[in-house]
């Protein structure tokens, strides 16, 4: 991935151009969207054709998969026996007797 | 009663999810119970108007968090609304090594592993509320932007900015956790 951005609409739009957007930083900048599956299905296919010609920017949106899958993952908690025990006394005596 | 059988079945099997959330809301368990022992008793008591067929998750936890803002923020004292850095991209991946973090899938996993449970959880926990909660609600619940956005009750783009900084922000602290265990674990004699 280059590290300066080319975009340079300014100039561009002066030359009466489309501007130059470097690909790898698009990418970079659509990945949680991405990955969230909230793109737009154009725009998630233009963003995927990136990545099966780029792999430095597919390694970096795997390992961006990965970690969002590793925190959901770690964040798992069971729950305490005591507390389904509570809930189901809490809705038990919430029932008006008839 | 055919309502109480009803909730019962729909809604008890969201207990785990429920009690995670509130666990990385209210950062104790004994708070974390009493939060979902309330949500479930607010939920039961208004099930006769959640419409059948709409999303019951993004109802419970709609519940769970307005009861969390209105019970359990009020009692800290420190302020909730919090400026987070500037974290760049890829901050996480670019400190392990870039693409040689992901050399073959097992290298990757390695790479990961390295976080315990509590360094996610804490690293989540430091989070100031506010992008804690996109963060859960996206990346643990797996809700939508724009069921987030109805959870929280905020615009979609406001979800977007605190999800992805808080990502960031998130990525940093566990950058911090993995440095410091590297610092105070004993030196490893292989290169």
């Amino acid at each position: 991935m280059p590290d300066e951005p080319v975009s340079t609409s300014r100039q561009a739009s002066a030359r009466h151009e489309r501007p130059v957007v470097d690909p790898c930083q698009e990418a970079i900048g659509t990945l949680y969207s991405f990955l969230d599956g909230e793109l737009t299905t154009d725009r998630r296919r233009q963003i995927q054709h990136h990545l099966d010609e780029c792999g430095p920017c597919l390694q970096a949106f795997d390992f961006e998969a990965e970690l969002k899958a590793l925190i959901a993952r770690k964040c798992r908690e069971d729950v305490p026996e005591s507390l389904r025990r509570k809930v189901a006394d809490a809705l038990r005596a919430e029932d008006v007797p008839t | 009663m055919a309502d109480k059988e009803r909730f019962a079945e729909q809604a008890m099997p969201y207990m785990s999810s429920l009690y995670s959330a509130a666990l990385r809301m209210t950062r104790n368990a004994a708070d974390a119970e009493d939060l979902v022992q309330e949500t479930y008793l607010k939920a039961y008591r208004a099930f006769a108007s959640f419409q059948e067929g709409t999303n019951l998750k993004s109802w419970l936890y709609k519940i769970l968090t307005n009861t969390f803002i209105n019970t359990y923020r009020s009692r800290r004292r420190r302020p909730t609304e919090v400026e987070l850095d500037d974290v760049e991209d890829l901050y996480l991946y670019r400190r392990l090594g870039g693409p040689a973090a992901t050399l073959g899938r097992s290298a990757e996993d390695l790479v990961l592993d390295q976080f315990s449970e509590a360094d996610v959880k804490e690293a989540v926990e430091s989070l100031p509320e506010p992008f804690r909660l996109a963060v859960v609600l996206a990346d643990v619940e797996g809700f939508s932007y724009k069921e987030i956005a109805e959870i929280l009750d905020v615009p979609i783009g406001t979800v977007m900015s605190r999800l992805h900084r808080g990502r960031r922000a998130l990525q940093k602290a566990l950058h911090e956790y993995a440095e410091e265990h590297r610092l105070s674990a004993p030196a490893d004699v292989t290169t």
